[in-house]
């Protein structure tokens, strides 16, 4: 891998991490298209369960690692919310790109196979 | 407690037609491999592994749409304009696997679901679009940017429309179909365009700094071009 490919890389990697460690806490709280067209012709309490009519998410179940110490984009444990949005988008770009350049550079194409 | 769910979760499309769209995403990404050997090379390789992380990161920054509703990026276009479309549905892919095992964002039962949305659908509109944009706009920053916002604004509406038909197989409430498709897909033509501006910002931004980066420049060509090359 050539020093301007490595120096690239180094610098997206770090426009990645401000926006998923930084940025991310001025990101919008209200719920996505897909949440909010789930949610819509339902009733909700203060604690966000559903208190009445009909939409898509009432059947919804519960994620099967929603004890993870990353759930919902926080570190489990961590108060301070600014806090905890900035280790958990760190840790998902680093992890997202150790996890994709090393899968992507194992399956490449070998120049002299 | 507030929980940040961005994308299908559990429960919401039945068992058994998450269970096939599963076979069916799995089936899909093996043949991406395939293909996407064919273009990953020492130079791309590494750099979709920077696309899935840009992706995963972008995907945090929910933007308002409308009143109470919010959208993100999905990267689909954005993914076949850097990397190409192969590795392109392999680098959203990895960002959705991620995101449901360790996030708890999307649902484990419903993550064939989210890849076939997202990563399959989203990136073939974007492929479709992009390659035939590029045969008429220039080859350039502007060029890109322009097939960028278009392709992203395209590529999210029918993502959107993959959950109605996985909605209208396996939906578990009875809800009016025409009126979900229609609300869906427009609040995620609002998304679109957020995602295009991102979206062109992000391409044009590379083809300047990078343009032998930018997959688009290098690899699709322009039918006379093909021709001189053949």
């Amino acid at each position: 891998m050539s020093k301007r490919l490595g120096w690239f890389l180094a610098g997206g990697l770090l426009v990645a991490l401000l926006l998923a460690g930084v940025v991310s806490n001025f990101a919008s709280s209200s719920p996505d298209g897909l949440d909010a067209t789930a949610r819509a012709g339902c009733t909700f309490n203060a604690d966000d369960e559903i208190t009445g009519g009909t939409c898509m998410l009432q059947q919804e179940r519960a994620h099967q690692l929603e004890d993870s110490p990353l759930a919902d984009y926080g570190i489990r444990g961590i108060e301070n919310s600014f806090v905890s949005t900035l280790l958990a988008g760190t840790a998902g770009v680093l992890i997202t790109f150790g996890v994709g350049a090393g899968l992507f550079w194992v399956a490449r194409r070998r120049q002299d196979a | 407690m507030e929980t940040t769910a961005m994308h299908i979760a559990n429960g919401i499309v039945d068992g058994p037609v998450s269970a096939v769209f599963a076979v069916l995403a799995v089936a899909a990404l093996a043949f991406c491999v395939r293909k996407a050997r064919n273009d990953l090379d020492e130079r791309l390789a590494p750099m979709a592994g920077l696309v899935a992380a840009f992706i995963f990161a972008v995907q945090m920054l929910n933007f308002q749409v409308l009143p109470g509703v919010s959208g993100h990026l999905l990267g689909g276009a954005l993914a076949v304009i850097l990397v190409g479309p192969w590795v392109g549905a392999l680098c959203v892919s990895t960002v959705l696997i991620v995101q449901c095992l360790l996030f708890a964002d999307g649902g484990l039962t419903a993550l064939g679901l989210n890849i076939t949305n997202m990563a399959l659908l989203g990136t073939a509109a974007g492929y479709l679009l992009v390659a035939g944009l590029l045969r008429i706009l220039p080859r350039n920053a502007k060029g890109l940017g322009v097939t960028a916002f278009i392709a992203s604004v395209v590529s999210v509406v029918v993502a959107s429309q993959g959950f109605v038909l996985e909605y209208a197989l396996g939906g578990t409430t009875d809800l009016s179909l025409p009126w979900i498709s229609g609300t869906m897909a427009g609040v995620h033509a609002l998304i679109g365009i957020g995602e295009g501006l991102i979206a062109a910002t992000t391409v044009a931004t590379v083809a300047k700094v990078r343009p032998d980066l930018v997959y688009a420049l290098r690899r699709f060509r322009r039918p006379t071009e093909l021709k001189l090359n053949a």
